[in-house]
């Protein structure tokens, strides 16, 4: 059984994209479509990894970064965000806030499951 | 009836009274008595000493004789105070500034402190009151006389034959002037006042209207309404008596006249000048004044007609009006009334003679007897240790004079005469002041000159045509009055120049200020102005504007300090004279009791002389231990100009500065709105990117996947191929409509108004919307109802937005049993189109979001967020509104409210 990667994402297309490339990659995949979602997910599953879109509903991105750092869930998940704001404040403040890597939307897909890889690894 | 001794008693305790209450005043002893004597109430009863025996006894017989021409003698004061406040405060002001002494050292102060004008006035102002003193004496004794002995034959005779020794006139006179030299001349002051004697004329003007209203309500009480009636004699129907109390036809121009004369003598008069102007404490009292003054005259004045009529009724035709106050009670018996009203008039007229005499004083030994007296060398005056006491004592000859010319003009002349007559000669004589006075407050123009022609030629023709007659009367006949000056038929007293059949009085004073005025103005053209009448005439006109002038920058002069001091301890005493030199040494920052000469010092020395002597005399004075020049006129106008400049420039700066800081404000909002703006931008820009991302990142990576990977089945093949168009599409119309709202908001674009009927294009939308509700399983409920009703707009704009809205509501509707109901609300001028649904509803806190960019958000994958950005901005531009009711979890109700079209397109 692979590692479990949680997408935190609530567009759906984009979502089944990530789905079809993690599983082919062999992973295991659990979504989540909003902030609580994601937090609630991750104390439940205690995922690998998770993907992690700014912009959701309920709580966004950096939200969930905070919460996931106040209840020290962070080592043992590994955090990257992917999202549509590509700003180098937004960068910033996600690897202030622990996450691990940021890359923008559009993405390449060989970009997202190469860092999948080697962040599960490291 | 009362004998000669209790008569005599009653006065003499009244004056003694009278002297107790200005003694008590002038120690000052409490601050209590100080705060009454300076206060308003106080000052404005001192300005009654306007209500003199002619109002006390002549008011009635004029009111017996002319009607109501006597209330017009207390309406001009009344408009004065009310409705000339501002001029009065003006005299006030200057004359504190100046140190004015009277109301010839104000006109001559007014035209470069000019001697031959303080003496003009002097005089005019002697001769103008001296029929007025003469007026007071016959009330006086002719009032004792009354109430001593009952019989009318018995008056007659002692009035008309009495000899010089027997005249009750006389000793009235020697009695007044004693008792005037001891109570108004006891010392000097710096500033001409003399509270003592204000609060006695007020303490009088108590005893007059106490006296007058106890009569009154006497006669109205007992003799018109109550018991007394019996007196009245229906059977007596005098023809005179109705017609008398009303303004007797043709009559108007002398009434006029007389409310001219009111009006001008409230300020012209020497007395009222000295209580109302030179007497004053505080500026503020005359607020005080303006309303508490016109009640005074109005209370006195209130039972004159009532008294005139009850006289009019019982009393013989031979009986003299004018005594209808003492008269009348003493026929019905009362004779405590009438004692009363014996000491009433004697207060109203010995209240006039002390402070007419006393400022007449002031004026003739200021302006005439100083002067003469410095000039005779072998005085050596100039070398007297203190001239005080000199001064003190030319006041005193001055008050006996001014007496005894009173007396002897009521001995030849006007024995017979009414009081109210007398006393208009004089008012003509005064009113001769106003011109030069209001001239010399508002006009810059007026020049010395025209002062001494106006007031000297209207003086001429009032003695002339007022003065002379009354002689020609009473028996000194040279036949002027006949037949004109040196037999000239123009020159006739009362009808010059051929204007025959007017009123006296009217004629007089249309002559006197035609000559007056006239002189004044074409006079003052014609001469030009000195440098101290130029400087005076600034500081008087622009009284309120100017402070920064003063005489000192003007007058280039030099003295010993020595010698200045020496001037004014001579004058205003020694202790006054050290304490004055010392405050000035000290406000020059010096600690020696001398301070250092200068032109401000001497300027300084002049105003405190001023104020003890006038400032004609007390220039001459001045200029005998200064030397210096006046300085050219050129350089008097460049000052006077450039402290307006200063004032007009530092005004201008005031004004820019504020507008200055104005415009930073707004410079500031405009700033804080483009901060806002820019970052609204920023935001929007961010968002839109974010948007566009979001459907580009699905197309990328389906795209990829179908690149790399290559076992992928058709179906799902397909799949992902469907998924990449539809993103495309959304990233088509999400531009269109980012498209479509920069145009919206820029307000170019297509946009077509027409009359519409939004109805009708609300059923088009629904027809249109039903495919898509159909296939997504959502109900619609169409209960609109056809209605006429039209406004502008664009019909596909519209259109779209009613699509938009009804889209919403089927999109996100996630009920089990999905609907949209639609239908409309008509009133009278507006239509609302309601689309109602039972999806999830919007939380109200996100209400105002919903119709932002991209405000809605990302709860659905669908649309851009635009939408009803869009439809709002469509509505306003339509001038309507979008609304919406809705709570999480009950739906959600969209109100699209329409005005009925106004106007054409």
């Amino acid at each position: 059984m692979g590692d479990l990667v949680l997408i935190g994402e609530n567009e759906t297309n984009i979502i089944e994209s990530l789905s079809f490339l993690l599983k082919r990659a062999g992973y295991d995949v659990a979504v989540a479509y909003n902030g609580r979602e994601v937090l609630e997910k991750i104390r439940e599953q205690a995922p690998g990894i998770v993907i992690l879109d700014v912009m959701m509903p309920e709580l966004n991105g950096f939200e969930v970064l905070e919460k996931l750092e106040e209840e020290q869930l962070l080592p043992k998940t590994k955090v990257l965000m992917l999202t549509a704001k590509g700003q180098e404040a937004d960068k910033k403040k996600a690897r202030e806030l622990g996450a691990d890597k940021y890359i923008t939307k559009p993405f390449s897909n060989k970009e997202v499951i190469d860092c999948v890889g080697e962040l599960l690894k490291g | 009836m009362f004998g000669i001794t209790s008569v005599l008693i009653a006065s003499c305790g009244f004056l003694t009274l009278l002297f107790v209450v200005a003694y008590v005043s002038n120690m000052k002893r409490s601050s209590k008595v100080r705060e009454l004597i300076n206060s308003p109430l106080v000052y404005t009863l001192s300005l009654t000493v306007y209500c003199t025996s002619w109002t006390f006894y002549g008011a009635v017989g004029t009111a017996a004789r002319s009607g109501l021409e006597f209330a017009a003698i207390y309406l001009g004061p009344t408009l004065v105070f009310l409705g000339w406040w501002f001029l009065l405060r003006k005299l006030v002001r200057i004359s504190k500034t100046h140190r004015i002494t009277s109301i010839a050292d104000f006109i001559s102060s007014r035209y470069g402190k000019s001697t031959s004008l303080s003496v003009l006035v002097t005089v005019m102002a002697v001769i103008g009151t001296t029929p007025y003193i003469a007026l007071q004496l016959k009330a006086i004794s002719k009032s004792f006389l009354v109430v001593t002995n009952s019989s009318p034959q018995f008056i007659e005779y002692v009035s008309n034959n009495s000899s010089w020794f027997s005249d009750t006139g006389l000793w009235v006179t020697l009695v007044m002037a004693a008792f005037i030299v001891l109570f108004g001349t006891r010392n000097i002051g710096a500033d001409e006042h003399h509270p003592g004697v204000v609060a006695a004329i007020a303490f009088e003007s108590l005893v007059k209207l106490f006296a007058l209203l106890a009569v009154g309500i006497f006669v109205v009480t007992t003799i018109l309404l109550g018991a007394g009636g019996e007196l009245l004699n229906p059977g007596v129907e005098r023809a005179d008596l109705i017609k008398n109390f009303t303004i007797q036809e043709g009559s108007g121009a002398r009434w006029m006249t007389v409310l001219l004369l009111s009006s001008a003598a409230i300020i012209c008069l020497p007395r009222q000048f000295q209580v109302t102007v030179v007497e004053i404490n505080d500026e503020k009292s005359l607020k005080t004044a303006s309303w508490l003054f016109p009640l005074y005259l109005f209370l006195i004045s209130i039972f004159i007609m009532p008294i005139a009529y009850a006289g009019l009724q019982i009393m013989d035709q031979s009986a003299d009006p004018d005594f209808f106050v003492l008269t009348v009670p003493l026929k019905a018996g009362a004779d405590g009334i009438a004692l009363l009203a014996f000491i009433g008039g004697f207060s109203s007229a010995t209240s006039m003679m002390i402070v007419a005499s006393m400022a007449l004083s002031i004026m003739i030994s200021n302006h005439i007897i100083m002067p003469v007296l410095f000039r005779i060398q072998s005085l050596r005056l100039d070398s007297r240790e203190d001239l005080s006491q000199w001064l003190l004592n030319t006041r005193r000859a001055s008050i006996i004079v001014i007496l005894f010319m009173g007396y002897v003009y009521y001995r030849y002349s006007v024995r017979a005469d009414a009081l109210a007559a007398i006393g208009l000669v004089s008012f003509a004589a005064v009113a001769q002041f106003l011109p030069a006075i209001i001239g010399g407050l508002y006009w810059r123009n007026g020049t010395k000159q025209g002062a001494i022609a106006g007031l000297g030629a209207g003086f001429l023709v009032w003695a002339f045509t007022l003065l002379i007659p009354i002689f020609e009367r009473a028996g000194y006949s040279a036949g002027i009055l006949e037949h004109g000056l040196w037999g000239i038929v123009w020159l006739k007293p009362e009808a010059l120049f051929g204007l025959d059949g007017w009123d006296p009085l009217v004629h007089s004073m249309f002559w006197s200020y035609t000559a007056n005025i006239g002189a004044y103005i074409l006079v003052s053209f014609c001469y030009t102005a000195n440098p101290l009448e130029r400087l005076q005439s600034a500081l008087f006109v622009d009284a309120f504007r100017q402070s920064g002038v003063s005489e000192s920058r003007v007058f280039k002069r030099s003295a010993a300090v020595d010698d200045l001091m020496d001037l004014t301890q001579r004058i205003i005493g020694r202790k006054k004279a050290r304490e004055l030199f010392r405050k000035f040494a000290e406000s020059q920052g010096s600690s020696e009791s001398m301070p250092e000469p200068s032109a401000e010092l001497i300027a300084d020395v002049e105003r405190h002389l001023a104020g003890s002597i006038g400032a004609a005399s007390a220039r001459v004075m001045v200029s005998r231990v200064s030397i210096g020049e006046a300085i050219s006129l050129d350089e008097v106008i460049k000052i006077l100009d450039e402290t307006q400049q200063v004032i007009a420039y530092s005004h201008q700066l005031e004004q820019k500065s504020t507008e200055l800081e104005e415009l930073a404000d707004q410079l500031k909002e405009a700033n804080t709105q483009l901060t806002r703006m820019d970052k609204l931008k920023d935001d929007f820009l961010s968002r839109v990117s974010h948007e566009l991302r979001t459907p580009m990142t699905s197309i990328r990576s389906f795209s990829e996947i179908l690149l790399d990977e290559k076992n992928v089945d058709t179906s799902q093949q397909e799949h992902f191929l469907n998924i990449i168009v539809s993103e495309s599409q959304r990233l088509t119309r999400l531009l269109d409509e980012i498209l479509d709202i920069s145009q919206l908001e820029a307000g170019y674009g297509v946009w077509k108004d027409s009359h519409i009927n939004p109805h009708r294009i609300l059923k088009e939308a629904i027809a249109a919307s039903s495919g898509m509700a159909h296939s997504k399983g959502v109900e619609i409920i169409d209960e609109s109802n056809i209605a006429a009703f039209s406004t502008v707009g664009d019909a596909d704009r519209l259109m779209q937005v009613f699509i938009n809205v009804i889209s919403n509501a089927i999109k996100f509707n996630t009920s089990e049993d999905p609907y949209v109901k639609i239908y409309n609300e008509k009133r009278k001028d507006t239509f609302i189109a309601v689309i109602e649904d039972n999806g999830p509803g919007i939380a109200e806190d996100d209400h105002d979001a919903i119709f932002s960019k991209f405000g809605r958000k990302w709860e659905h994958a669908d649309g851009s967020g635009l939408g009803l950005t869009i439809s709002r901005q469509i509505i306003e531009k339509m001038g309507g509104e979008i609304t919406v009711e809705s709570s999480l979890g009950n739906g959600a109700r969209f109100k699209i409210i329409l005005f009925r079209a106004k106007d054409n397109i």
